[in-house]
């Protein structure tokens, strides 16, 4: 078996498993912890507060935003550069659809895939140089903090220098790397992308039963 | 109490609370530091460490080493956060209570929609169930356990400001009277420091044809057991006053201008005693809107001064009045001007969540409050501030007299009262 053949095989099947089985236990772990029922009389819907407070959160207020447009900026645009080369690369959807779909769909022309990492690579640089730079950020953060983005960052670099599929190597040092994000995805806090509708909601529930609209 | 078994009670209560909820908060900060820029205490400060979701760190690891889904192989390949001490513990004390109102500004900010304020609601219990609550808190709690009053009112100061309130509107107050609609609750800074709104009351309800009373057993409306973080007092303080409305057979207990009390008594209060009440719980803000809605206390001559209206917390972001209070402006007040970020975004004024019955951390408050008084200042020709919290008002005194300040305060019970129609 040669090495990309191990990387795109049982490797990415390992990978993948751990990924899905973990994001699942992680996920179904937080809420089988469960929360105590809340009797007091509500003014409002704590439901429709959970679906309200997932959106809310994704539009940033306008008085922070002075404070925090750098991190606005830089967070958008690598999020959305992100999820367009994951979704929309054309060797991805190839292989998703291959592997997993049996279908596709329409992809990025090459100058919408350079215009599109050169966004998410940007994003991503401004986030991490904040976060070695800014007192706040610098105290708070951890190695885990670290490691998730350089993990992703290399991921992506190494997607680019794939692209144009030239060399075998390229290829398969890609889907290698992407493996080790999959493995190292749902212990470390590249979960937020999973978990972020638990905290939002919650919120957002507890708003919404007192009637509030935030 | 060994110092090892100090750390050992804190860290049952912070796991003890870190529910479904809690827990998913923690999983999902990605320390971005979007906190830090609402919080008032690193906007007066620069200093990092009162960036809110530090101020979370012990907890936080207690969930992660003990609690959070693969922390078992996590301990197992020593990739556990180490386990909280008591240093560590005594390090946050400060964070955790001199630097935090609970008033939820971050929550705004935060790309996850994180409740903060209310995490370290429930990190105190921790610290509150160890013993380690700053002197002062802990001064007040001995004072409620004593008259019920964190300020040590009793019953007899009460009696005399009710006679005094009495003397000056020419309307009686009845103390304990079965049966009637309404059970007015009172903080203690309101009944020592602002004893006109009992006089506002009386005036407003005998306009409005209200019938209310005033318990003697249960008057005081101030949950220190929320503020310091001690469920057990939080309860032990609630059980007064539903006892008393309930003997009374009152419909209703209002809850007063004090933004923690409203939340102890309608949000957290039924949580506390697990079971509704046989009252219904309102602000004196939401009844005086409905009153003034019904036409039942119509407002007369506005006050033409610029006014503006400062938001408690635990009222409008926390307690979901937002309208209601702005809509009483409109009525009483001829020149209302909103101050930049009212509303939801409104700044905290410093002292809420304990933080103005803890005299160490005097010097941060009022470093604090100078977020309030940019927004005051960016006010042409401000006359007066209509802040309707006992506790908030304390702290706008304080706060305009650290900083050489001259401008009135008043309640927002009493400008509706001295404007109402004859």
């Amino acid at each position: 078996m040669s090495f990309i053949e191990f990387v795109e095989g049982p490797f990415y099947t390992v990978a993948m498993t751990i990924f899905l089985l973990g994001a699942a236990w992680r996920v179904i772990g937080i809420i089988r912890i469960g929360r105590k029922k809340d009797i007091s009389p509500p003014k409002g819907s704590a439901a429709a507060g959970f679906f309200k407070g997932n959106l809310r959160h994704f539009f940033p207020r306008g008085i922070f935003a002075r404070r925090t447009w750098l991190h606005i900026v830089g967070g958008y645009g690598f999020h959305l550069g992100l999820f367009g080369l994951m979704l929309f690369a054309a060797p991805h959807v190839a292989f998703i659809s291959e592997r997993i779909t049996g279908f596709g769909w329409p992809t990025l022309p090459r100058w919408g895939f350079v215009i599109t990492a050169e966004i998410a690579f940007a994003g991503l640089i401004v986030l991490w140089v904040r976060r070695i730079s800014d007192p706040v950020m610098r105290l708070i953060s951890d190695w885990d903090d670290h490691i998730g983005t350089w993990i992703t960052f290399f991921v992506m670099l190494s997607g680019c220098f794939a692209m144009q599929e030239s060399h075998v190597f390229l290829r398969a040092t890609h889907m290698l790397l992407v493996n080790i994000w999959l493995i190292y995805f749902p212990f470390g806090r590249l979960m937020h992308a999973f978990t972020f509708f638990l905290s939002r909601g919650n919120t957002g529930a507890t708003y919404g039963r007192k009637g509030m609209n935030l | 109490m060994s110092d090892q078994s100090k750390a050992d009670i804190a860290v049952a209560k912070f796991l003890e609370h870190t529910d479904g909820e809690v827990a998913s908060f923690f999983e999902a900060c990605v320390h971005c530091g979007e906190c830090a820029e609402a919080c008032h205490f690193h906007l007066s400060t620069g200093d990092p460490k009162y960036t809110p979701t530090y101020k979370l760190l012990p907890m936080v690891k207690a969930y992660k080493r003990d609690k959070a889904p693969f922390s078992s192989l996590k301990k197992m390949v020593g990739l556990a956060p180490a386990q909280v001490t008591e240093e560590e513990l005594l390090e946050w004390e400060p964070l955790v209570y001199d630097s935090c109102n609970m008033c939820g500004r971050c929550t705004l900010v935060c790309p996850m929609g994180i409740d903060i304020a209310g995490t370290i609601r429930k990190m105190r219990e921790g610290y509150a169930a160890a013993g380690m609550v700053p002197e002062g808190l802990q001064r007040s709690a001995e004072f409620v356990k004593k008259t019920s009053s964190p300020m040590g009112v009793t019953i007899k100061a009460l009696q005399a400001q009710i006679k005094h309130q009495e003397d000056i509107t020419g309307i009686p107050i009845e103390v304990d009277k079965k049966g009637a609609d309404y059970m007015a609750i009172f903080s203690s800074m309101e009944i020592m420091g602002y004893p006109e709104v009992l006089g506002a009351y009386s005036k407003l309800f005998k306009k409005a044809g209200v019938s209310w009373t005033i318990s003697s057993v249960a008057y005081e409306a101030t949950n220190v057991g929320v503020q310091i973080g001690s469920g057990p007092l939080a309860k032990e303080i609630l059980q007064r006053v539903v006892d008393a409305a309930e003997a009374l057979e009152v419909k209703h207990v209002i809850s007063p201008e004090c933004g923690h009390a409203y939340g102890a008594i309608r949000w957290a209060g039924p949580n506390m005693m697990g079971r509704q009440f046989n009252f219904e719980v309102v602000h004196i803000i939401e009844l005086l809107d409905q009153l003034r809605r019904e036409g039942k206390i119509p407002p007369g001559k506005k006050d033409d001064r610029t006014m503006t209206l400062h938001d408690p917390c635990q009222i409008i972001r926390r307690g979901g009045l937002l309208k209601e209070p702005r809509s009483l402006m409109d009525g009483s007040c001829g020149n209302f001007v909103e101050m930049k970020g009212a509303g939801v975004t409104n700044f905290c004024c410093g002292g809420g969540g304990g933080v103005s019955a803890n005299p160490r951390a005097e010097e941060l408050q009022t470093a604090a409050f100078s977020q309030k008084l940019k927004q005051l200042d960016g006010i042409d020709n401000l006359e007066a501030v209509v802040v309707p919290c006992g506790n908030c008002r304390t702290v706008f005194e304080d706060g305009l007299d650290a900083y050489e300040r001259d401008l009135e305060i008043i309640g927002l019970s009493e400008l509706i009262a001295e404007t109402l129609a004859e």
